[in-house]
């Protein structure tokens, strides 16, 4: 990168999660120079102050109206500053808005060099997005684990049936019902609770 | 057979026909099954109807143009075979400016636009003596009906609102915090936000946009051109479905049962009593609980509302080029005539509409010219405070 300096890249994210993973991957691809906005009161002034090149922002930002502003002829602006990408470009804007993510350009900025941060940024919201999903379901997992427990713990008691045989008949009566394995350990529960 | 439509809105009272179209039943009885998506921006909004994530959108009425002309992102044709809202805006300023102008109003009287702009040219005047900070006027987006409202009204008193005050961007939910931070003054937005700033007593509403403008497109129900010519029965019973909504809206006595499901947290998600005052017209303005009620607020189906009226499209097309967003061009001018689709409406009503401007009378304002769409330069050139360009 000596040639051409990094370009200057300011990622506007509430997520700090999802800002440090982007900002890893740009890093890790040399580019040195990013800057993380969390506040969003004063943004324009903010990335004013930075002057970036390049300028990233989550779609579930409701401050993405904001940097359209930038758009206009406005004594504030010191450099016009366009939507990265231009009428040939469809799919790259199909791919960001699909990952959840919107860049800014500074106009005179190269398209080559645009391109693989645009990529890396579509790859890492698409990875962030995976990783919640899967916290998601490793969350529901442990909480459909702790109600099996308690549920077993009611049929052994109420039954005189050991674990193994708790948990059998747990889980021959959600395959007959068609249910998971969680729910009829829910229903078992709510159901105790009631003839308390 | 259904035919399954994503369809985006952004939570504000004016996307009222299509969230009750589709809650209410009238979009699945003409054989649509809309899913209704909640949006954060009007970038979203435009960039997913631009690129097919949306079949159709609740946008605001410039957007529609800009996108069909290719002005602050990429062109992409749209049409707009129904009006969801006329009018509907307000402009909401802060205790401190609010009490500034009325002691500046001379006598006028405070309904009065022009007797208000006057207002705040003398309130501008003095503070630019005094040296203190320019005024900050929030609204929703660049292209969007409440910068060109708030445009129309202070330059009529001569108020320059690219050098004497500041306008910024914000987005609608974010409207009522800047304004109790005093990160802004003023803003106009739509309902309900002008509302929920008087219920906190941290502004007054100081003008309906009826009384700047009689009748002003706002949102607007918008399609892909290209969507739309291969879809016309689609599009004929959306329009349809969006119709019989707000027929069904207009009612008084459906209020009560409209603002309840507006209010539902994954549709506007406020006060159902703080939307129905909107959709009624009668809205407290002061947080010492005065109240003004006008027949004009927002209208969703009255007077031909949901027609959409080239002529309107024209006026805001002239607000582009009065403020320097595009250069006047006579085939850009068409362009965005033909945005709005009237003949799309009567196509999918069966009858021929009256236009908006024939319903309502002519495009009329409390300042400048009556809006001939056929002298556009005539029309600009009546204004001195502009910025021609770019």
């Amino acid at each position: 990168m000596s040639a051409e300096q990094s370009p200057k890249i300011v990622i506007v994210d509430e997520s700090p999660i999802r800002a440090a993973i982007l900002e890893e991957g740009l890093r890790e691809a040399g580019f040195t120079q990013v800057v993380h906005i969390r506040e969003m009161q004063s943004l324009l002034a903010r990335i004013y102050s930075v002057d970036p090149d390049i300028i990233l922002i989550d779609l579930e930002n409701p401050s993405r109206d904001v940097l359209e502003a930038m758009f206009q002829v406005s004594r504030a602006v010191r450099r016009p500053i366009a939507m990265f990408v231009d009428q040939s470009d469809s799919a790259s804007i199909q791919a960001s808005v699909e990952a959840g993510v919107s860049a800014y350009i500074v106009d005179g900025l190269k398209k080559e060099r645009i391109k693989p941060i645009l990529d890396l940024c579509v790859s890492r919201f698409n990875a962030f997005a995976k990783l919640q999903e899967e916290l998601e379901r490793t969350k529901s997992q442990l909480e459909d684990r702790k109600v099996i427990e308690r549920a077993k713990g009611i049929l052994m008691k109420m039954k005189g049936l050991n674990e193994d045989e708790a948990y059998v008949l747990l889980r021959s009566t959600a395959m007959r019902e068609k249910k998971k394995i969680g729910e009829i350990a829910q229903s078992i529960i709510t159901a105790s609770e009631m003839l308390k | 057979m259904t035919t399954p439509l994503r369809i985006g809105f952004i939570p504000l009272v004016d996307a009222a026909a299509l969230i009750v179209a589709v809650d209410k039943g009238f979009a699945s009885a003409e054989g649509l099954d809309v899913t209704l998506v909640r949006e954060v921006s009007w970038s979203n909004v435009r960039d997913k109807l631009n690129i097919g994530l949306f079949d159709a959108a609740h946008l605001l009425a410039p957007v529609a143009i800009a996108s069909s002309l290719g002005l602050g992102h990429v062109k992409v044709p749209i049409a707009a075979p129904f009006n969801l809202g006329i009018n509907g805006n307000a402009i909401t300023v802060s205790p401190a400016l609010h009490a500034a102008l009325m002691a500046e109003i001379d006598g006028g009287d405070r309904f009065d636009p022009m007797a208000t702009a006057k207002a705040l040219a003398r309130v501008v005047a003095k503070r630019k003596k005094e040296g203190a900070d320019a005024l900050t006027f929030g609204m929703t987006f660049p292209f969007s009906t409440h910068n060109y409202q708030l445009r129309f009204w202070m330059a009529a008193a001569g108020v320059d609102p690219d050098e004497d005050v500041r306008l910024v961007v914000l987005p609608p939910p974010y409207m009522v915090d800047s304004l109790a931070s005093g990160h802004v003054d003023a803003f106009c937005v739509g309902a309900p936000w002008n509302s929920v700033a008087v219920d906190l007593g941290i502004g007054h509403i100081l003008h309906f946009v009826s009384d700047i403008l009689v009748r002003a497109a706002e949102k607007v129900l918008a399609v892909r051109q290209v969507w739309a010519d291969k879809n016309p029965q689609t599009v004929a019973a959306l329009v349809r479905a969006a119709v019989k909504a707000a027929e069904f809206i207009e009612q008084p006595e459906n209020r009560a049962e409209v603002a309840r499901i507006l209010a539902q947290p994954e549709r506007i998600g406020v006060d159902a009593e703080v939307i129905q005052r909107t959709l009624g017209g009668r809205l407290k303005i002061s947080p010492d609980g005065t109240m003004r009620e006008s027949g004009r607020y927002l209208l969703v189906g009255r007077e031909e509302a949901g027609c959409p009226d080239p002529v309107q499209a024209a006026w805001l097309y002239a607000q582009m080029v009065r403020w320097g967003q595009t250069a006047l061009s006579p085939e850009a001018l068409k362009t965005a005539m033909g945005v709005f689709r009237p003949d799309l409406y009567d196509a999918a009503v069966g009858r021929p509409s009256q236009t908006g401007q024939a319903a309502g009378g002519a495009f009329s304002a409390f300042s400048g010219p009556v809006f001939n769409p056929a002298d556009v330069v005539g029309y600009l050139a009546s204004f001195a405070v502009a910025r021609r360009g770019p």
